[in-house]
């Protein structure tokens, strides 16, 4: 067996055989304690309903990938903005954290209805819901990542009579790329909270609504076949950016291995 | 006479720290000819920093004015490189990155750095060689031993060909092995490059190895209490630490620093 080979397969079996152990567990668990499958359906059954239902639930989860997404999108764009401005200037740091806590500290599903009033029922809301879900997390890390650069680097910078863009560009910038990284990693799986959260009370699609409309219809396996979806389009994104971070924050993990 | 390349003439330096003044500098006057080897050594916390940092352009004086060439430093200078006690290398890149950092910020450099990169990248390696760095330019700063990164560090430091080299207890963090071979190192790279250096250490045999001349400063507020001039044959070597001069130098120094102390 060649090494890489070896390598990819030591980082790809552990988390497989502990998904398949969990649904193993799951599944064997309704059928020793008999549960009902009104209650908890067993994995199997809800993929059953998956096979059945999918022409309807794929357009439903590509819309809530779709709101997700984009909520996110703004949420990298005004978080990074965000997080350099507090990150490099304690005044600004000062002023605007109890804010953001503020801010963080709503809960969000309790936003939705508000949000219902402003925009009316549909995407807007989903999305917005994404967005603000997502934003604070990623605003926090780059700021910590810039506010956190050693003083001696920026010192080399400066001494060399670099401005402070020239200081971004080749310390602050590079340095927050592992916090920033991490931040996404979290931001994304919220972002998926956020639009499905809109989704259950103020869309009329996405795969929110459609457990919705299957709760009050008693398919419960529907249901948990929509929340199975949703965790897979999770792991997806969640895979996409830990490879970027690999790729582009490789020097932050020296010591742990490949 | 020629004009000194550097020359602080009655600098003070008074800053607040958590509401009370502190007295860094008290009126600093010194001068560093051209292509001199100059160490300032004190007690901890007596300044000496401060003076790289005035030179430097880093942080402004109180009072007092700072020449280079003859002109007032006003501002970060590209006439100058510096290397502090941690090696400071960014550890996204590798050695060789590290070294070129500056060509990507200091003009002339900056504006060629794409076009003139192979020769840059030539220039790095060649300074590599010199202190004896063959084969880990491409390894990032973690897979290098203390010793090491601070080679990198004085590459750096010197790839933009400065005027003038500001060294700020460069071997404090090093075993006593390392910073012995350090100094034959840097010799070398002195001796090659001709440059201003100005050096600031608290070890005593390695101002007298490496420098021309010596000064003593005072504890806060730092001010300089004596100078020696080290007449010494170069390039020395470290047999040459137990030759009678060389002590009779450091004890010389040593003592000052006592009578300044009580």
């Amino acid at each position: 067996m060649s090494e890489t080979l070896r390598l990819r397969l030591q980082a790809f079996l552990p988390p497989a055989i502990a998904m398949l152990l969990f649904i193993l567990a799951w599944e064997v668990g309704c059928i020793v304690f008999n549960v009902d499958e009104f209650v908890l359906p067993r994995p199997s059954v809800a993929f059953a309903s998956y096979l059945k239902w999918q022409t309807a639930i794929w357009p439903n989860a590509l819309q809530t990938l779709m709101t997700t997404v984009v909520g996110f999108g703004i949420a990298i764009v005004l978080g990074v903005a965000l997080g350099a401005i507090i990150g490099y200037s304690a005044l600004m740091y000062r002023a605007l954290y109890p804010l953001l806590i503020a801010f963080n500290s709503v809960p969000k599903a309790a936003l939705v209805p508000v949000f219902v009033i402003w925009f009316g029922i549909g995407t807007v809301p989903a999305v917005l819901i994404a967005f603000l879900i997502s934003f604070f997390p990623i605003a926090v890390n780059v700021a910590t990542g810039i506010a956190t650069v050693e003083p001696e680097l920026r010192d080399v910078l400066r001494s060399l009579g670099a401005s402070q863009f020239d200081i971004f560009r080749k310390v602050g910038f590079p340095r927050s790329a592992p916090y920033f990284f991490a931040s996404l990693k979290v931001a994304i799986t919220l972002a998926f909270v956020g639009s499905v959260i809109a989704e259950l009370g103020a869309s009329n699609n996405g795969i929110g609504n459609m457990m919705v409309i299957a709760s009050s219809r008693f398919e419960v396996p529907l249901v948990f076949a929509g929340l199975m979806v949703v965790a897979v389009m999770g792991i997806a994104l969640y895979a996409v950016f830990a490879v970027l971070e690999r790729r582009l924050a490789a020097w932050a993990y020296r010591s742990r291995g490949v | 006479m020629p004009t000194p390349c550097v020359e602080l003439r009655h600098v003070s330096l008074h800053y607040h720290s958590d509401g009370k003044p502190v007295h860094a500098l008290e009126d600093v006057s010194l001068t560093v000819e051209q292509g001199e080897f100059v160490s300032i050594a004190g007690p901890s916390g007596c300044g000496k920093t401060t003076i790289l940092k005035l030179v430097s352009g880093l942080m402004p004086a109180t009072r007092g004015q700072v020449l280079i060439d003859g002109q007032v430093v006003s501002g970060p200078q590209k006439r100058v490189g510096m290397a502090f006690q941690n090696p400071s290398l960014l550890p996204w890149r590798s050695a060789l990155g590290n070294v070129l950092l500056p060509l990507e910020v200091v003009q002339p450099h900056r504006a060629q750095f794409n076009t003139q990169r192979k020769a840059y990248e030539e220039e790095a390696r060649r300074l590599l060689h010199i202190v004896g760095l063959d084969g880990f330019a491409d390894k990032p700063p973690y897979q290098l031993s203390g010793g090491m990164q601070q080679r990198v560090a004085l590459c750096r430091a010197l790839i933009h060909q400065p005027e003038i080299l500001l060294l700020d207890e460069p071997f404090a963090a090093l075993d006593a092995f390392t910073r012995e071979e350090l100094w034959g190192v840097l010799q070398e790279l002195w001796t090659a490059r001709r440059c201003t250096v100005i050096m600031v250490t608290h070890d005593l045999r390695e101002a007298v190895f490496l420098s021309n001349h010596v000064y003593v400063m005072s504890k806060r507020p730092g001010t300089i209490v004596h100078q020696q001039i080290i007449d010494l044959p170069r390039p020395r070597t470290l047999a040459d630490t137990f030759e009678p001069r060389f002590v009779e130098y450091v004890r010389q120094i040593y003592d000052k620093i006592g009578e300044v102390r009580q």
